[in-house]
């Protein structure tokens, strides 16, 4: 029984070898379809996104009123979490140059930016001409560019999409997006 | 117990449209644990909308029927592509795709469906048994149990998580800080509004999980996929010899137990259980060499975990309503958009939706049980489906989705900003799940640590002095100082130098 029970953390030592290695193997295993990381710049970008984080929100957090430990005002715990993020950011900026965690940007970074911007294209025209034809093109390209489709099934794919979606919202779930027909 | 809860439970799970969710749920669990890509936790993020629309209990039974159901899924890749569909069969490629290169994949998934199954089924029976006990025990918890409770939750997700621990503790501060939006509660007061009139209202939830998780995802893939189909190795002959059932006995059972008793704790997991259950398996056989060139054991063993784990992970969920991973918040969201706290007195006051999602789980798990191994063939041909097509398929159902909540333009904006945050966060090494975890506990530590103040009347000695919280917030500092200790001993036993800490874990849902 107490075999059984042996969680990692209280394991003997040689159970923790074979745990360890398999960790490596997995990571080894994963590593594999990884892209490349990105370097000691990414993690410094990283470490200060989040400090910029914490002292704007430290900032914002004292002019709303930290008040007292009998009296929280409405600032203070944001104060306490931003501080925190700010200390552990600075932390970060410390020891952690050298990870390898990262995943550089590379020309295959162009794909997601492409999807963000019919995302964006999608929302903006819904509301003015309802969501059909943002959402033929939205599928259009991401068959066609994005996926490398044949132009054959881009158009049967997405016309088949929009249809079903139609179907489905307008009267599968009687909810009211923005159409046009 | 309440045995009359109970069967009450199986009363409104057998209730046709319940079943009928349910088995929507495995069916879509199923299906993205076979298709590499979108993980249980991305999925749930993306369908959240739906529980605007249904019954309560259908909703959750459906939504927790996706969770344990990717991890049924998540085999089958494994063993015929050497492709894990989920982190938690990471482990099982070793010997299972050794066993399909050996032409016993049909054996390989027919013992890793056995497997699951008792798992699972041995881990519900546990969860039935422990949660109500468990649920009576946390119902006197006050303001500073509940604030310490959620601060170790959110530790553990970060500690034990995927991914340096900086970094994740870095990621749940800024999840509680962004829960922090909106009027204040308790003053009235608005906070990171910036004059916004549809920020006063705070973040929704949903929005910011499908931002994170779904929208972050799919345009993670939109970079990571290669564009081209897999075509798997042919599966015959699915049901396992009475030799190889036997083989493997002893390790389903050790491996539904390791699985429940890690899914139980905060950041455990399907993941970790899995890792260390294979790690039994080979520590105490006989032979350990045949581990990797295609032992039965290991698929049989990581494959019970993975699923008993999942199940477990309920427990905290329901009996005091701490998510133990990022699935878990998923669900943890849905109830309270549903309007429904989850905690200790959930079992009392909604017996039919505690019973409900738990009895559920037995059937299905059945249904499982019945798609992988007579159904197989099908979520075999499904690997055929190029990911591309699915891919603006995904995008339209989350970007409708997320606008059908409020019918709010500016929502689908908010998600495609934290789409664009989660896809950096990726990109810079930082795991969105803690964040999102944090997110939604974040109120509920504000708001239970400012009455625990105003409870010891501004003296915070006193969470410590209290038995329950003191005892959870010793615990929290010995998790948050281990790592600082551990590397001293270290660097003192320079013998033990050969990096043990193995920063980059896998947690339990997001898929890799």
């Amino acid at each position: 029984m107490s075999d059984e029970r042996t969680t990692p953390t209280a394991a003997p030592a040689d159970e923790r070898d074979i745990l360890t290695e398999l960790e490596a193997e997995v990571a080894e295993s994963l590593a594999e379809e990884q892209a490349p990381p990105g370097g000691p710049a990414y993690q410094v970008v990283g470490a200060l996104v989040a400090l910029v984080i914490g002292l704007g929100g430290a900032a914002l957090a004292l002019g709303y009123g930290l008040g007292s430990l009998r009296k929280p005002g409405p600032g203070l715990w944001p104060f306490v979490v931003s501080v925190l993020i700010a200390a552990l950011a600075v932390a970060l900026l410390m020891v952690g140059r050298r990870l390898q965690d990262s995943e550089k940007f590379t020309r295959a970074s162009v794909l997601p930016a492409v999807g963000v911007v019919t995302f964006l294209v999608l929302g903006a025209l819904m509301p003015v001409i309802g969501f059909e034809i943002p959402s033929l093109l939205l599928c259009a390209v991401w068959l066609r560019f994005l996926g490398g489709e044949s132009w054959r099934s881009t158009v049967v794919i997405s016309v088949a999409t929009v249809a079903a979606f139609y179907l489905l919202f307008l009267y599968g779930l009687r909810i009211p997006l923005p159409h046009l027909i | 117990m309440d045995v009359n809860a109970f069967l009450d439970g199986f009363g409104i799970v057998t209730q046709p449209h319940n079943l009928l969710y349910c088995l929507i749920g495995v069916v879509i669990g199923m299906l993205i644990g076979v298709l590499p890509g979108l993980g249980p936790a991305a999925t749930i993020a993306i369908l959240l909308p739906i529980t605007y629309n249904i019954d309560p209990v259908s909703a959750i039974i459906m939504l927790a029927g996706i969770y344990y159901g990717a991890q049924y899924g998540g085999t089958i890749t494994s063993v015929l592509l050497r492709l894990p569909g989920e982190a938690s069969s990471v482990v099982t490629v070793f010997d299972g795709f050794a066993l399909a290169k050996q032409g016993k994949a049909g054996t390989a998934l027919g013992i890793a469906a056995i497997g699951s199954f008792v798992g699972a089924t041995i881990s519900i029976i546990g969860l039935t048994l422990l949660a109500p006990l468990i649920a009576g025990f946390a119902l006197d918890f006050g303001p500073p149990e509940y604030a310490a409770l959620a601060l170790l939750g959110v530790l553990l997700v970060a500690t034990i998580g995927n991914g340096h621990m900086l970094k994740a503790l870095i990621a749940a501060a800024v999840g509680l800080l962004l829960a922090t939006v909106g009027r204040d509660t308790f003053s009235g007061a608005e906070r990171f509004t910036f004059g916004s009139l549809q920020l006063a209202d705070g973040i929704d939830f949903v929005v910011v999980a499908m931002g994170l998780f779904g929208v972050g995802e799919i345009l993670y893939n939109l970079e990571e996929r290669h564009g081209k189909a897999h075509v798997p190795a042919k599966v015959a002959n699915i049901w396992p010899s009475r030799a190889d059932l036997k083989q493997s006995s002893g390790a389903i059972g050790r491996g539904s137990l390791i699985g429940f008793v890690l899914g139980v704790l905060p950041g455990g997991g399907a993941v970790m259980s899995s890792l260390a259950a294979y790690a039994t398996e080979k520590r105490i056989a006989k032979d350990p060499s045949r581990f990797g060139r295609g032992a039965i054991e290991g698929v049989a063993s990581p494959e019970t975990a993975n699923n008993a784990a999942a199940t477990s992970s309920f427990i905290p969920l329901l009996t005091i309503g701490i998510p133990a991973n990022a699935s878990m918040a998923m669900l943890f969201g849905a109830l309270l958009i549903l309007g429904i706290t989850p905690g200790p007195q959930l079992v009392d006051e909604r017996p039919d939706l505690f019973w409900g999602v738990i009895n559920s789980m037995y059937i299905g798990n059945l249904i499982l049980l019945l798609l992988s191994i007579p159904l197989v063939g099908i979520f075999v041909r499904i690997l055929r489906v190029r990911p591309a097509i699915l891919a603006p398929i995904t995008a339209l159902i989350t970007i409708l989705g997320v606008y059908t909540i409020n019918n709010s333009i500016f929502d689908i904006f908010v998600m495609i900003f934290f789409g664009v945050v989660g896809y950096l966060m990726k990109k810079a090494g930082f795991e969105p799940g803690p964040m999102v975890l944090a997110f939604v506990l974040g109120s509920i530590v504000e708001s239970s640590t400012r009455r625990s103040l105003l409870i010891f009347d501004g003296d915070p000695t006193g969470f410590f002095t209290r038995p329950i919280s003191g005892t959870i917030l010793a615990l929290f500092v010995v998790v948050a100082l281990w790592p600082v200790v551990k590397h001293l001993l270290r660097r003192r036993t320079p013998a033990a130098t050969a990096d043990t800490s193995a920063p980059d874990r896998e947690d339990a849902d997001i898929t890799v």
